[in-house]
């Protein structure tokens, strides 16, 4: 299960429409161990498409050293697609690197409806889990 | 003094779980094939036949090496290497 504050949702949200119709992603850092998203990182889609996104390689690896140095690990990855529902396709499972992570997929394919689910990937294998809002947790920032 | 060279999480089941390793070469390919040598399958996670895998991204210190030299970008003692899974994918 991924429990996660509303506003860090609402920013995944955000930044994945703001972004259409190219895909967006991005990063939400938390203290290593903890499973708690916490520091919401949008990142760069270096491909700047409507269907494949891939963080930039300089970026990613200033966000991972700063994440290194704050004992923090990519507690979330989240990514949109724009046409197609919020599935891990097999793209995404075959690049999937990190089998610690929640996997967020949003789509903005209807400007009037939020999809937002989320998965573990591992070994090729998608695992879709329950997405707990928690209005209790406080939001960061 | 080596070089080290930092593992990501997906990759250390080669290292016995190890976060970092050291190695020595007077390239990048020749370090990769060091760390074979005691990492062994480490080397075919990272490269295939026409060099860097597509996915996988490799940095000398704190540059890309797709913008240095690749497999021929030359590495000495005291350098750090880092290894990170490119973080990509797509809605086909």
């Amino acid at each position: 299960m991924l429990t996660i504050a509303p506003g860090l949702r609402a920013k995944i949200i955000a930044h994945a429409r703001a972004d259409h119709p190219d895909e967006a992603c991005g990063v939400i850092a938390g203290p290593a161990g903890s499973d708690r998203p916490e520091r919401f990182i949008p990142m760069l889609n270096a491909e700047r498409s409507p269907t494949f996104y891939r963080f930039d390689s300089m970026e990613q690896f200033r966000v991972w050293r700063e994440m290194d140095e704050r004992d923090e690990e990519p507690v979330v990855i989240y990514h949109s697609h724009t046409a197609t529902e919020a599935y891990p396709s097999r793209t995404d499972i075959s690049y999937a690197s990190e089998p610690g992570a929640h996997y967020v997929l949003v789509s903005t394919r209807d400007p009037d409806v939020d999809e937002f689910r989320s998965f573990r990937i591992a070994d090729g294998t998608v695992t879709e889990e329950e997405v707990r809002v928690a209005a209790g947790l406080t939001d960061p920032e | 003094m080596a070089i080290e060279v930092r593992i990501p999480t997906i990759l250390r089941t080669y290292t016995g779980g190890a976060k970092s390793v050291e190695g020595s070469g007077a390239t990048l390919a020749e370090l990769l094939g060091d760390l074979d040598s005691r990492h062994s399958g480490l080397r075919e996670r990272l490269v295939d036949g026409s060099g860097l895998r597509r996915f996988v991204n490799v940095y000398l210190n704190d540059e890309d090496v797709r913008f240095l030299g690749g497999l021929e970008t030359p590495v000495k003692d005291g350098d750090t290497v880092t290894v990170l899974p490119a973080v990509a994918g797509g809605q086909r």
